[in-house]
């Protein structure tokens, strides 16, 4: 019997296929927006939690400056120094490595070409702690970052502004007013969670760096690596320890630095991203709710459009539960397939735009069956009305109407 | 009484039976006192004028309405105590219904729309469409069971109507104004046919019409009045008095 309601509903609606449309219409834009909205949030929060997996979860970042996310604020605080990241390798058993990053923005040259790029001064421990592979040539010697030369190490997109896919190693560019020879060729990584390109890079020794480029000798950020096997925040506790006694802070007094955990930025950025997409989705929605009234909007005008019908109906023996069936069926089988078909478009569009904006495609099967179990309940709830007032007719005024 | 004899129980019996709309100042007594009954195999006509109640009387008798006092037995079986879903279930199983805007669902086959009742009824999908393919084959309509409504004639149409009251194999069709909207000849042969189910299938007809030509078909005629039976007898009766007393 339920088959057979569902084949007479199914009838109904491709008897009125325009009107079938219109009224699903919004369900299936509700349902997509939705499914796209939660799909594509879900995409950059894995690609957030990937960069961050990429740059090595056991990675903390020492900052000047206290509290505040960005770069610190080097005219109140003391900046760190070189001899801070000896300090915390030798000192601290919670520290498995540790290295200097300071950086720059500078024109690059090589003959005719240049480019715009970042200049970083750091030095082979760097590498290390962010697991950077040197893939041609060589990384820096313990005497070039001693005496301070100017070699430099290249991303995978300055090497293809200044050389095209030519081999780099050998050659000299110019940076500045500075002579540096290529050595070697990094990784390329790709675009960071913040959408910045990571391969836009040259590396040199930070004393080379200090003495050449920026003329100082101050330290803007460290890069630490916690010990295999030990936790995050022990290693944030010793190194706060550790930095309080180096700047000699008294008691009571705040940290004029912070120490920064790549799992804290990691979740704060997913945490952005995750309520981004709950408003997103939330406004989305809306509109399937919109969507809802629409279908009891349009399956009310068919009860009265199809008033005789249903005095048909019930003159040749239907009772009014089956009529009351059939309304109810139409109603959840048409928000049904708007439900599939929103999820398909919805979908599609989120491998578009994931594809577009460069992050993992990941749909969400929970939120896929969540979707389409909202749209059949729409289907319940909006089309409950509209079927009980038509199961309600009189079967004499139903026959009657014209 | 060609169809049956007054020993058979009666299939319809309506006594006493009063029908009222409506409250207070606009309160209308459609039926008043009305008194029928219908044997088996019976071919019965109800005529009068306009206003004297043989749509209401034709309402009750299909178990669409029930009565406001007095006594509706089908079948021996009280309708007035019926439930809404306990008189559906009896006109899917003893009464077909013919209309006379014929009543057929829009952009739907023949073969589709004598189904229907069928399966209400709830029959096998295989046994459902033979019995409708019998059924139109029956009202002569062979060849066209694929037809949506609007590509057939009126006379067509009542045909395929008349399909869907027999598919089910009813006691008793009802039949309000059947050629009401056709021409004499179709009219004619909506009547035979309907004759046709009367005599060799012995379907119990009641039917309402307006025209003398269509009630000499049948056995009985009742003319109403006033929500009343004025005389009744066989047409030739009827239609005699009719003449003598206007």
């Amino acid at each position: 019997m339920i088959w057979q309601t569902v084949r007479l509903a199914i009838q109904a609606i491709f008897r009125n296929a325009l009107r079938s449309i219109l009224t699903v219409l919004g369900i299936v834009i509700g349902v997509a927006a939705v499914i796209a909205m939660v799909t594509v949030g879900q995409g950059s929060s894995d690609q957030v939690t990937a960069d961050v997996e990429k740059l090595g979860t056991n990675v903390l970042m020492v900052l000047p400056g206290a509290g505040q996310m960005g770069p610190g604020n080097n005219s109140i605080s003391a900046a760190l120094e070189l001899q801070d990241v000896d300090a915390l390798i030798n000192q601290l058993s919670s520290v498995r490595t540790a290295a200097p990053y300071n950086q720059t923005s500078l024109n690059a040259v090589y003959g005719a070409e240049d480019t715009r790029t970042s200049v970083a001064g750091t030095d082979a421990r760097y590498l290390d702690v962010v697991d950077w592979p040197v893939v041609l040539g060589r990384g820096f010697l313990p005497a070039e970052e001693n005496s301070g030369k100017a070699v430099c190490i290249i991303g995978e997109t300055v090497r293809q502004d200044l050389f095209g896919n030519t081999d780099p190693i050998g050659e000299t560019i110019r940076l500045k007013n500075v002579s540096c020879d290529v050595i070697g060729l990094l990784e390329a990584k790709g675009a960071s969670s913040f959408g910045t390109d990571q391969d836009d890079i040259v590396m040199m020794p930070i004393k080379a760096f200090q003495r050449r480029i920026v003329g100082s000798s101050d330290v803007s950020i460290i890069y630490v690596a916690a010990m295999d096997g030990v936790s995050t925040d022990r290693a944030v506790v010793d190194i706060e320890m550790l930095m309080r006694e180096r700047r000699r802070i008294g008691d009571g007094e705040e940290d004029d630095f912070n120490v920064r955990d790549m799992k804290q930025l990691a979740s704060m950025l997913t945490g952005i991203t995750n309520v981004l997409t709950g408003l997103l989705s939330a406004v989305a929605a809306v509109s399937l709710l919109v969507g809802g009234i629409g279908i009891m909007n349009i399956m009310l005008v068919s009860v009265t459009e199809r008033t005789r019908e249903i005095g048909i109906r019930l003159a040749v023996g239907a009772t009014a539960n089956q009529v009351l069936l059939q309304f109810l069926v139409e109603a959840i089988v048409l928000s049904t397939i708007g439900g599939i078909v929103g999820i398909l478009l919805g979908l599609g569009l989120a491998a578009v735009a994931s594809n577009i904006m460069v992050i993992p495609f990941s749909p969400n099967p929970m939120i896929v069956l969540i979707a389409f179990l909202f749209s059949a309940t729409v289907g319940v709830v909006f089309g409950y009305f509209p079927a009980r007032r038509a199961a309600r007719l009189d079967p004499i005024e139903a026959l009657r109407y014209q | 009484m060609a169809g049956g004899t007054q020993s058979d129980p009666p299939v319809i019996e309506l006594r006493h039976v009063d029908k009222t709309y409506g409250h207070g100042a606009a309160e209308v007594r459609a039926l008043n006192d009305f008194n029928l009954t219908i044997a088996p195999g019976e071919f019965v006509a109800l005529m009068g004028p306009s206003g004297s109640g043989k749509s209401t009387a034709m309402n009750m008798i299909g178990c669409l309405d029930t009565p406001t006092s007095g006594d509706y037995l089908f079948n021996g079986v009280q309708v007035g105590s019926l439930t809404q879903n306990q008189r559906a279930l009896l006109r899917r199983n003893y009464l077909g219904f013919v209309f006379q805007g014929f009543n057929l669902l829009a952009r739907t086959t023949a073969l589709d729309n004598v189904e229907l009742p069928l399966i209400y009824k709830g029959l096998p999908p295989a046994q459902r469409r033979e019995q409708a393919l019998d059924a139109l084959a029956k009202v002569g309509l062979k060849g066209r069971e694929h037809h949506d409504p609007s590509e057939l004639s009126g006379g067509q149409q009542q045909r395929v109507a008349i399909a869907r009251a027999l598919v089910a194999h009813p006691q008793v069709i009802l039949a309000d104004e059947p050629t009401g909207n056709l021409d004499t000849k179709r009219s004619l042969e909506i009547m035979d046919l309907l004759n046709d189910l009367n005599v060799r299938d012995h379907i119990t007809i009641v039917m309402v019409t307006h025209e003398e030509d269509m009630a000499a078909y049948a056995h009985r005629v009742i003319w109403m009045v006033d929500g009343q039976v004025e005389r009744t007898g066989t047409p030739e009766e009827v239609f005699a008095q009719g003449r003598h007393s206007a």
